[in-house]
């Protein structure tokens, strides 16, 4: 006799959020890329609809990268040193569907760019690509607060994803989100009961729970992505079952964690496969959104993705 | 927890009155109070003020399917009041309820299937109320049978242990609970279990506190359903934590809050 599959229906839904306006939606972009929406654990396509692939950003900074592995930068080529012609290269050469722009050169100790210049930087790179962008801060809260407010009015209308809002410090971020129509990344450190209050308290400001995207943190793989996986499933299955404040799409930062590890820099092929192979277990885990470093990652995991959602 | 508004029920004087006069606003705001406060369905109880319930239930239905399209839980004993209710609505409905009287069962059953409504069972029967568990499972096995043989999907169906007032039949609450526990484990899929629950305080001088209380312990014991007063915030406060316990949500410091953005 033939086993029968025993499939699952739930009663939520993951949050739809589109990325990037159009002409006509107020924006200029020249795509919008849609992430979530799905009914279903991740690739259980029998139990339900699972409407959109996860999608991967290339990650570009406002300044050449500081502490990149040898391999990575040669990737690039010396054209990693202008940040413009190191998003032309993931554009033009990589076809990148979404850019993810780190405003590191605004960190105090990387270059501590002004507010100013940190939105003239967004506004050039927005008039010369027309593909969707993330936005987010260097990580120093009080610098970010500064330069983000900047960044999203320079962006405004382009319905940009930017981050990120952690339980710290979340207001001036949500509240410019707020004021130029972009989505927001939400971060909590691996730990579901903050992931599910910050949505909570960036709601309670009037922001819709449906335009946020959790970063729930990663480790790579080795490095914890075990302890990721089991936070996303849990808020995935609580989401599943009717809890609004958990259904966000997740995005995750794998090129950024992959590449610390020592056996990525290990040797080049080993740096790529990590990257791969951390994409890779997270698309499992119910990734949405992965952001990635390696154009040969990026193209082995986008077959993997093509692979896994081939009907 | 499916929480059903007990408000809308003309033994309160309000709901009388609104019969009485059929003054639609009365109703209306009471619906909709009872939902804004976490109701999922609304149960519609004409009461002994009715004089004539098979006009008045409709009247009820149609009167608030106009302002919400939540579940309606159809109280009456009289399964012809029922059907009258079953017909002017446009929800999804409830009948409540039908006793395990097989007389009873072969009105109602039927009924329910026909307007594709689900069906809270009493465990009670013509003989009177049951005075221990073992009576409670006996009733529980026979609606079960019933609604089973007749092709009524189980899952539809809510079970009541009949709730009795502390004061009276303290002896029978620890049965009750234990009942609650028990009717899950009858059938595969089981059914839903719900009580009435302001029974448990009928005539006693700190009801709200025995109200509460018994609701967490019910809920440990598996309860799936309450008709109860969603306005009491306290009272669905201590549900939503009690359901936290249980691991039902996940927490985070806002967890109350967290359950009503639900």
């Amino acid at each position: 006799m033939e086993t029968q599959l025993v499939l699952e229906k739930w009663p939520g839904v993951i949050s739809a959020v589109s990325i990037g306006a159009l002409k006509d939606e107020g924006g200029s972009r020249s795509s919008v890329v849609k992430i979530g929406g799905q009914t279903t654990m991740p690739l259980l396509f029998k139990d339900g609809n699972i409407p959109h692939k996860p999608k991967i950003a290339f990650e570009i900074w406002d300044i050449a990268p500081l502490d990149f592995d040898e391999e990575l930068t040669s990737a690039y080529g010396k054209a990693i040193n202008d940040p413009f012609t190191w998003a032309e290269i993931c554009v033009k050469d990589y076809k990148a569907e979404l850019l993810c722009l780190k405003m590191q050169g605004t960190h105090p100790d990387f270059g501590d760019k002004t507010p100013q210049e940190a939105a003239k930087f967004v506004s050039t790179l927005l008039n010369r690509f027309k593909t969707p962008l993330i936005i987010i801060g260097s990580g120093d809260d009080a610098k970010d607060n500064l330069i983000m407010p900047a960044c999203s009015e320079a962006a405004k209308g382009e319905r940009c994803l930017i981050g990120c809002a952690v339980q710290e410090n979340y207001k001036t971020l949500v509240a410019s989100a707020l004021a130029d129509g972009h989505n927001i990344i939400a971060e909590s450190p691996i730990d579901i009961n903050i992931a599910k209050q910050l949505n909570i308290l960036i709601s309670d400001m009037g922001f819709n729970l449906e335009r946020i995207v959790v970063n729930p943190t990663i480790g790579a793989l080795g490095y914890g992505l075990e302890y990721a996986y089991s936070i996303m499933e849990r808020a995935r299955l609580a989401a599943l079952s009717g809890d609004k404040t958990l259904a966000s799409p997740f995005i995750c930062f794998v090129g950024q964690e992959a590449w610390r590890t020592k056996e990525a820099k290990a040797n080049p092929q080993q740096g790529i496969m990590w990257e791969t192979l951390t994409a890779a277990s997270l698309i499992q885990s119910g990734a949405d959104l992965l952001v990635m470093r390696h154009p040969k990652a990026v193209e082995k995991v986008k077959n993997h993705i093509e692979t896994l959602f081939k009907k | 927890m499916f929480i059903i508004g007990e408000l809308i029920n003309g033994m309160y004087s309000n709901i009388a009155f609104a019969l009485k006069e059929h003054d639609k606003k009365i109703v209306q705001a009471c619906a909709l109070e009872q939902i804004s406060n976490g109701a999922d369905a609304l149960d519609l109880s004409c009461g002994p003020a009715s004089k004539n319930p098979l006009v008045d239930l409709p009247w009820l239905v149609e009167t608030v399917q106009e302002v919400t399209d939540k579940p309606l839980c159809l109280d009456s004993s009289k399964p012809k009041v029922i059907e009258e209710g079953l017909k002017a609505a446009r929800n999804k409905t409830i009948i409540n309820s039908t006793t395990a009287d097989i007389e009873k069962l072969e009105i109602l059953i039927p009924l329910a299937k026909k307007y594709k409504s689900k069906l809270i069972g009493i465990t009670i029967s013509a003989q009177g109320i049951p005075q221990n568990k073992d009576q409670r499972l006996e009733l529980a096995a026979i609606i079960l049978t019933h609604a089973s043989e007749s092709g009524f999907s189980i899952q539809d169906l809510f079970l009541d242990p009949i709730v009795m007032p502390v004061n009276v039949a303290q002896g029978q609450i620890k049965d009750i609970l234990d009942a609650i526990h028990e009717f899950k484990m009858i059938t595969n899929p089981s059914p839903k279990t719900i009580i009435g629950l302001s029974n448990v305080s009928q005539g006693a001088k700190s009801r709200s506190l025995i109200n509460r209380t018994f609701l967490t312990m019910a809920v440990a014991s598996g309860l799936d359903s309450a008709i109860l007063d969603p306005n009491d915030k306290e009272l669905i406060d201590i549900l939503i934590t009690a359901e936290l316990i249980l691991n039902k949500n996940i927490y985070c410091d806002s967890y109350l809050e967290a359950y009503r953005k639900k």
